[in-house]
């Protein structure tokens, strides 16, 4: 009989006016890898923050159990002395502190509140071996990447007897060098008798790691899969999530393209802040009405600085090239600019850099073209209005009215609401960042299903992902980028995943 | 899983109402019990009409220049420079009016233009070299005032000539006397009927509005809650009406400043300035990155601070009737309180034009109200201390409960 090392009963968490959860059971076997999967909103996070004391014991109904007693968690504080960690998908680390610190903040190895430095030291040095990282225990968290920086938070997790470490997308912001580092490192935790909790909607690394994985659906639980039992594919998974089957993940398209919409020519960007740097170098490309293009990299190839530094160069400095609109030459040097010579940037980051997250559907909408919805600088509420609720309507942004706001919408919907935004500028051209960053199977269907109206309507999608899959289930075409160069451009028919690391691999012997 | 969008919205219940809006009905409930209070510890002198027209005149200047900050703070930034603009405009417009002889019509408009300048000037710093604006009016506060005290040669300015003197105490003139039903109370019949228009102005737009929502479903506030909100602001809007038309009617500056608060409450709800200014204190970066120009935005904020400024600041110096260089001193901090206690946020994004009108309100009514009871200055700081620190404290408490 498996150990087990906690179990949530019957937990029922109700916010005002929703049941995040219903009567929810979650069960958790010592020494396992036990995936969380669900669409977004279906209850992960709840699930978890009730289970830290994030909400506290009498906000909500049910027990949990672990290690063989009935908890009731008031703070954070309360759950962590026991050993459970949760390192959540924003990491919590002060980018200006070093490693060290940032390892013992709060826990700081002390005696009368005078810090010992050598033994902090000896200490991280010996946390970052057992995560593989081979930094000195001084670096600053500012000067390490995401991937190092999600070990740091591991390490911070290991620095306080953690016997049940929960990962919120873990690999969310990773590339897949760096997730495949972690989730090694996870297996390895197994094999040493640690419990780990993962959330995530990477299916093939759930299938990779785990060997238990409970299904959520709108706060309630669907299953519980055991993948030593059974063989469990990735359709099983999404067919637990969604409720149904879901065939095809892209929707297929009839692609239809015309005439060239945009052409940049000779792109060279110096870097933002260290400006004797040039990062992009001698980038081209054009994208077609009705066709959707993708760019594909690994992490800091340039692709999110290409689209900025594009649109209004709102990245970088010393910008030189060129950019044709139906073959005539346009001026994107500010943001008004480029939105009236025809280009929209969907960001990579919606939260920080796409929506006002106070403001609501209705004023996110029309925030890019206010001047449609106005005259002489008056707002015309009723237009607005009509505006938010036809974009709501049209990409089934799922929420109880258009002024709710969109803080509370889950990550799919506000995705929708910046599409909404951005398709009211009606633009030409729509550079997409990461579209589906975050978001969950059923939204992502919308999401491509979106894509592929936009492409028949005859604009030009640009699209950045680090999905190769879904690069290869949605564009017709795919340049890949490395190193701030174009290094290849494939056809529909040439691209696979192997073609295009070849070409990033290839392209990196050369420099 | 696609859920059924067009489903309406449940209709909120009446608790849950309250629950949502408890910071503006607060506010309001707030003003009223404080009314009442010093009404009743005062044995009525607070709402005598000359009192009431005294509040008006203590305190228009800050609710003018609340309307400006609420901006600013609902930009995410901070003016701490006002007191100081509100003595230098206090000085230059002694100078132009007492030493050169120049009109009122001239000087008025010329100080609001300096005013402009030097808020534009610290805007400069603000929005194009990314400077915090809290250095910047910091700077400025010591630089205008120190300007102050150059121009004045630190000796005041004064007497003013009549023309300008009516800006702050002049009032408006009875030109409906005709109408009068019993002249022996009533003196000037212009305050009674402005004030009844006013309030069935207010009452039809309010229908008005609330037909409107029902009409492309938006949320309206439940009827009790709107029903009670009209009658308490006829019953005190008529009250104060008669009061002031039993003394010598409308206040000039009540008239300015209810003109202002209209036009700002306007621009705020309904212009795209106010929408852009929102979303900018709401996300910077967002709204750069949707076409907004940030940079300009701000600069104008900061200008339209200087330009309310510099009016406050020749109210004031015609009310006192003269200009000297400690004209002003800490109204930066009262101004900014204001906003706070009417429910603006530090961080940006979140205020009303009424929450800090109501804030000021709250502010100047408590000074009042504690000089008229004998309460010392010093007392009168440590009770508005606390009052800002309450108000705020209810802020926080409310939101990390929902």
């Amino acid at each position: 009989m498996d150990n087990i090392i906690l179990e949530m009963r019957s937990i029922t968490k109700t916010f005002p006016g929703v049941r995040a959860l219903d009567n929810v059971s979650f069960k958790v076997s010592e020494g396992e890898i036990h995936a969380l999967v669900g669409e977004n909103g279906a209850g992960k996070s709840t699930l978890m923050k009730v289970l830290s004391g994030v909400y506290p014991a009498g906000t909500y109904e049910g027990e949990i159990h672990y290690a063989g007693e009935v908890r009731r968690f008031s703070t954070i504080s309360d759950s962590e002395e026991l050993g459970i960690i949760i390192i959540h998908q924003e990491l919590a680390l002060v980018p200006l502190l070093s490693i060290a610190e940032n390892i013992f903040l709060g826990n700081e190895i002390a005696q009368n509140g005078v810090i010992h430095w050598p033994q902090t030291f000896a200490r991280t040095q010996e946390l970052l071996k057992k995560v593989g990282l081979s930094e000195s225990p001084s670096t600053l968290i500012t000067d390490i990447g995401v991937g190092k920086q999600q070990l740091v938070e591991i390490a911070k997790a290991l620095s306080k007897k953690v016997r049940l470490l929960i990962l919120d997308e873990p690999t969310a912001s990773l590339n897949e060098k760096d997730s495949e580092a972690l989730l090694k490192l996870l297996m390895e935790f197994r094999n040493q008798g640690m419990t780990s909790i993962i959330i995530s909607h990477k299916l093939n690394e759930i299938k990779k790691v785990a060997d238990k994985i409970t299904i959520l659906r709108d706060g309630g639980t669907v299953e519980t899969l055991d993948c030593h039992k059974e063989d469990i594919s990735e359709d099983r998974i999404i067919k637990g999530m969604v409720g149904r089957d879901m065939e095809d993940r892209y929707p297929p398209r009839e692609p239809k393209i015309g005439e060239t919409l945009l052409e940049v020519k000779n792109w060279n960007v110096f870097h933002q802040h260290h400006r004797d740097r040039q990062f992009l170098h001698d980038v081209n490309f054009t994208v077609r009405a009705g066709e959707v293009v993708g760019i594909a990299g690994l992490m800091g190839a340039g692709r999110t600085e290409t689209a900025m530094s594009l649109f209004g160069k709102s990245w970088g400095h010393k910008i030189t090239g060129d950019v044709y609109m139906r073959g005539k030459p346009v001026d994107v040097s500010t943001i008004p600019k480029a939105i009236d010579a025809g280009l929209a940037y969907v960001t990579e980051d919606r939260k920080h850099l796409g929506l006002v997250l106070m403001n609501n559907i209705k004023e996110n909408t029309t925030l890019s073209n206010l001047g449609a919805v106005s005259s002489n600088g008056i707002i015309d509420d009723r237009k607005e209005a009509k505006i938010a609720t036809d974009y709501r309507s049209k990409l089934r942004i799922r929420s109880h009215s258009i002024y709710q706001e969109t803080v509370n919408l889950s990550g799919g919907n506000q995705q929708k609401v910046v599409l909404s935004k951005w398709l009211f500028t009606n633009p030409e051209v729509l550079i997409l960042d990461e579209p589906t960053r975050g978001i969950d199977v059923g939204a992502k269907f919308e999401i491509y299903t979106i894509i592929n109206q936009l492409a028949a309507e005859g604009k030009g999608i640009l699209m950045i992902s680090s999905e190769m899959p879904e690069l290869l289930g949605t564009c017709d075409r795919i340049y890949v980028m490395n190193e701030g160069r174009i290094v290849a451009e494939l056809s529909k028919e040439e691209a696979s995943q192997e073609s295009i690391m070849r070409a990033i691999m290839r392209s990196g012997e050369k420099h | 899983m696609v859920a059924d969008t067009s489903a309406p919205a449940a209709k909120p219940s009446i608790a849950d109402y309250l629950k949502n809006n408890i910071r503006e009905y607060g506010l309001l409930v707030a003003l009223v019990v404080i009314m009442v209070f010093f009404q009743i510890v005062t044995n009525g002198v607070l709402f005598r009409p000359v009192n009431i027209t005294n509040l008006v005149l203590q305190n228009s200047f800050i609710v003018i220049m609340a309307l400006g900050m609420l901006l600013i703070i609902v930009a995410g930034h901070i003016d701490l420079s006002v007191g100081s603009i509100v003595a230098f405009i206090g000085a230059i417009s002694a100078i132009m009016l007492v030493k050169w002889g120049l009109p009122a019509i001239v000087v008025v408009p010329a100080c609001l233009i300096v005013g402009g300048i030097m808020g534009a000037a610290q805007g400069y710093w603000v929005a194009y070299q990314k400077i915090p604006a809290f250095i910047v009016t910091l700077a400025g506060m010591l630089v205008f005032r120190g300007m102050t005290y150059v121009v004045l040669g630190g000796r005041p300015i004064g007497p003013f000539p009549k023309e300008f003197q009516i800006l702050s105490t002049g009032f408006v003139p009875d030109f409906l006397s005709f109408l009068n039903p019993a002249p022996e109370t009533i003196k000037n019949m212009v305050a009674l009927v402005a004030v009844v228009i006013l309030v069935a102005l207010a009452i039809w737009s309010g229908f008005r509005n609330r037909r409107i929502n029902e009409m492309h479903g938006s949320e309206n506030e439940p009827f009790v809650f709107f029903a009670i909100q009209m009658a308490v602001i006829t019953v005190v809007a008529l009250f104060i009406g008669f009061q002031l038309s039993t003394y010598r009617g409308l206040p000039n500056v009540l008239v300015v400043m209810g003109v202002l608060i209209a036009l700002y409450s306007f621009i705020t709800t309904r212009s795209t300035v106010g929408r852009r200014i929102y979303a900018m204190g709401g996300n910077e970066k967002a709204a750069k990155l949707s076409g907004i120009n940030t940079e300009r935005l701000t600069f104008y904020t900061f200008a339209n601070m200087g330009v309310l400024a510099a009016l406050a600041g020749m109210i004031i110096t015609a009310r006192l009737n003269s200009a000297t260089p400690k004209a002003g001193v800490g109204f930066e901090l009262d101004v900014i309180a204001a906003c706070f206690i009417g429910g603006a946020s530090a961080s940006g994004g979140v205020g009303k034009i009424t929450g800090a009108v109501i804030g000021a309100f709250i502010m100047g009514v408590m000074n009042n109200g504690m000089s008229i009871m004998g309460i010392g200055i010093d007392y009168q700081q440590l009770i508005k201390g606390l009052v800002l620190l309450a108000a705020v404290f209810f802020d926080v408490y409310n939101k990390n409960k929902g």
